[in-house]
This record gives structure tokens, sequence and C-alpha cells, in this order.
């Protein structure tokens, strides 16, 4: 079953009063099994987009339809619980996880001698990576992700970009992938779709036919088919 | 060690104080001694000990329980907040003593008006310190547990109690000293045992040493408390932070 976004409207009240109105009349359908990337501006609601799915906003007129099954989701920060090690910040959001799993959890994370230590005695980039690992241990049927490399350095980014595509292709999933950066969707996504903001309307959509990994060496060819993708006009997408 | 250098020179001081103005105005800590020594052997001691201890001890289990309860609800939802907070404030800034009196006229001098009074007295403390724990915790971490479909047990006890924990360290070790001055007074006023009784026997015959011989075993027993129990506890509670947060 696709996962099915139809939102009427969503605004946040604004503290000085009025509102902001985030989407209007928005919908979009993501395939079973496939990985899109939603690309666009910081406050285009692209995290408004990923809570929405995720169930964790309510307050929104329309309707959204997600797939059967177990959600992974890893946020802007690591959100760890701070008093839990490694090892039991992964448990305590997969308690099914076996042993055997989690040592090769860890060890594709490249996490290993890392499953005592406990959040705060973490690095950024590796709290990261126990963060993209808490969201697969859960075997998850839908992954969202929400700026999963924000605030990493260049190296670290791209080591950690490296792990998630292994990740991701290993086994069956839908994969929402919020980022304002490209290379990030032109190496992770099968879809990349362009965000414009306030309200929030798809501008473009771009499919990624290349084998996720062949993308690695193709880089440029692959930024070159950004320039030509697929416009959707204003008038088009406000009457859906 | 410090703290042991600090306890002598309080008790040199007692010495010196109760040489200057006389054994009439201050006893000094060897008769006070030596008063504690005879009540335990009559057994005195130990009973009212004892008893107080054990109203202390329920008192102050009933108000963190129930305090504990109504601050996390009022800390949850604003509005129960806007609607019980001056309640709130009239049961704080009501004296004790008019709590305490009016628990014996309308419940009768009896334990349970005294444990009553003892727990109400210490509630309205409990409840503002786990409202602010209540208050201060992160919704990013509920959202997590929400997306992660933590169970309702897995999100309070590694989610919400940890975050809490240190709320409910503070609240309680204020609330045990608090609550072992009320029970004093509570004992005075209508109970026929336990150390404040004691105390007011001694206070109508003029009898500072009795006064002093009750009074300090038990300010030993809450610093007793307070080193081996309630410090550890706080201490483990917030443990975590030592290794970075």
């Amino acid at each position: 079953m696709a996962l099915e976004i139809d939102i009427l409207r969503k605004a946040f009240v604004l503290a000085g009063g009025g509102e902001r109105v985030v989407f209007d009349h928005f919908s979009l359908r993501v395939n079973d099994g496939a990985i899109v990337a939603l690309v666009g501006p910081s406050g285009c609601g692209k995290s408004s987009l990923l809570r929405i799915v995720a169930g964790l906003d309510r307050k929104f007129s329309g309707a959204v339809k997600t797939p059967p099954g177990r959600l992974g989701m890893v946020f802007q920060e690591p959100r760890l619980l701070p008093w839990r090690n490694v090892v039991d910040n992964l448990r305590l959001a997969a308690p099914t996880l076996t042993d055997a799993a989690l040592v090769d959890l860890l060890a594709a994370f490249e996490l290993d001698g890392h499953g005592g230590d406990f959040p705060g005695q973490l690095s950024l980039g590796l709290a990261r990576r126990v963060a993209l690992a808490r969201a697969f241990a859960v075997e998850p049927d839908l992954v969202l992700l929400d700026e999963p490399f924000a605030s990493l350095d260049r190296a670290l980014h791209t080591r950690l970009r490296a792990l998630l595509s292994l990740r991701i292709g290993a086994r069956k999933m839908t994969a929402l992938i919020a980022t304002h950066d490209l290379d990030d969707a032109l190496l992770l996504a099968d879809e990349v779709i362009f965000l414009e903001a306030a309200p929030a309307r798809i501008t473009g959509r771009l499919p990624i036919k290349m084998p996720r990994e062949k993308r690695d060496e193709n880089l440029t060819e692959l930024r070159a088919l950004n320039a030509n993708y697929q416009v959707i006009a204003p008038d088009e997408d406000a009457k859906s | 060690m410090i703290r042991l250098v600090s306890l002598v020179l309080f008790l040199a001081l007692w010495q010196v104080g109760a040489w200057f103005v006389g054994p009439h105005y201050l006893p000094d800590p060897l008769a006070v001694g030596g008063a504690i020594v005879a009540e335990t052997r009559t057994g005195e001691m130990t009973h009212n000990l004892g008893v107080t201890l054990t109203r202390v001890l329920i008192g102050f289990t009933l108000a963190m329980a129930a305090g504990s309860a109504i601050g996390l609800a009022l800390g949850r939802s604003e509005a129960l907040d806007r609607f019980v907070d001056p309640w709130l404030v009239i049961l704080l800034n009501t004296p004790a003593l008019v709590i305490i009196m009016f628990a014996y006229i309308w419940g009768g001098l009896n334990e349970t008006s005294a444990l009553a009074a003892i727990a109400l007295n210490k509630l309205p403390n409990a409840v503002v310190t786990l409202r602010e724990g209540a208050r201060a915790l992160d919704p990013r971490l509920e959202d997590m547990a929400h997306a992660f479909a933590f169970s309702r047990w897995r999100r309070w006890r590694h989610v919400l109690a940890p975050q809490l924990a240190p709320f409910f360290a503070a609240g309680a070790r204020s609330g045990l000293s608090l609550v072992w001055k009320i029970v004093l007074v509570v004992e005075l006023l209508g109970r026929p045992n336990g150390v404040g009784f004691k105390m007011n026997e001694a206070f109508q015959l003029f009898d500072l040493k009795l006064l002093l011989a009750y009074a300090l075993p038990f300010v030993g027993l809450m610093i007793l408390a307070e080193t081996f129990v309630l410090r550890p506890l706080e201490r483990k509670a917030s443990w975590w932070r030592l290794h970075g947060a």
C-alpha cells in the first residue's frame, strides 16, 4: 500500500498573533518501496510534513494514509535518551531486536565498541549514527529521515551517507528523506521532489533510475540531470 | 572531615555558651547526653522516637505520592493547572497551625486527623515541585517515544521517570525536614505520645535539658536519613549527567 498524503490545510499560530500557512491543498503519493527525497529551502515545511506522516502532529485538516507496519524515524537532532547507553537506546526502540541483529547493526553503522557509551559521551557524528541505527533497528516498513546529516563536517557527512545508502538498499522499505542538500537526494533517492516555501508546493519531480551503488562515481552526471528536471507549473499543482 | 570539624566546633561553642549563661538557660552537652541516656533506659525515648518517626514516614509518603500525582497532572494540563492553581496558593499560604487545628476539630483528636494534617501541610510543596518537573519534560523525547511506539510502561520507566527523578529527589529532601517539624506541632497539639508530646511536657516543666534531649536524637536521625538515603538517591537520579548531557 502506498503512502498517501492529502493535507487540505496546516497552519501554525504565530507568537505575535496571526498564523503561517504551511500547507494548503498539498498532495503527495509515494509508492510502496520507493525512496523519496524532499528537497527545498529550510522552512518550506519538510519537517512539518514528516511529523504529520509520523503521526506526531495531528492538528491539520486532511488525511494521511501510511502503509501498515513499523515506523523508523531520524530527527534533526539525535534525540537519544541521555540516561540510557547506546545498546539500551536501540533496544528500547526495538524490543524484539536479537543479539545477533544488534551486533550486525552496530557493525553496519560503525559503532562497534560504543555499545556501552552514554549519549553524552558521544560526538555528534557518533550520536547521529546511533539515531540512524535506531531507525533501522525496528526493521521499518516506513522510514522518515529529517536532515539526518545536519551540522556534520563534510567527511563525516559523506561517510554517513554511504552507510545509509547501503542500509536503504538492503531491505524493501518506503522512505522519505528531508534534506536541503541536493547531493544527498541524488545519491539516496529513487525520486527527488522539489519543494518551495509557504505554503509548501511541489515545483518539480526528478526520477533517478541509476542503481544506488553506481551513483557515487557518477555524481557529476546526476547533478547535470538536475538541470532538466520535470517542472510542474504553479497552476497545475494548485488544482490537485 | 570538614563536616566533623564543624560539628566538634559546634559542640565546643555550645559548651562555652552553657558556661556563660548557666544551666537554667542552656544545659551543657554532657547534661543533655545524660538525659538522653536516662530516657533511653526507661524506654521512653525509643518509644516516642519510634512513634514520631512512623508519623513522619507515613505523612511524608502520603504527601509525596498524592503530591506527585497531582503535580504531574497539573504540569501536563494547562487548563487543570489554571483551575487548581488558586487552591494551591491558598493551601501553600495557610499556616500549618490552622490546617492542624481544622483537622483536629473536623476529624477529632485521633491518629487519622494527625496524619491528614501532616500530609496536607506537605502536599502543596510536593505538588509545586513535581509540577515544575512535568513542565520541564522534553517534548522532543516524547515525540521520539511516540514515533517508535514505546509502550506506556517503557515511556514511563525510560523517558519520563528519569526526567522527573531530580525533581522528586529535591521535593523529598526539602519535604522530610518540613514534615518532621510539622509532626512535632501535630503531636504537641493533640497526641498523647511522640517527641512533640514529650517536648510539650518538658516545656511546661521548664526542663530545657529534656527538651534538647528529645530534639537532638531526632535531628541526628534526620541528618542520617539525609546523608545515607536521600542524598545518595539524588546522586543516583542524576548520575548520568556526569557523563555529559
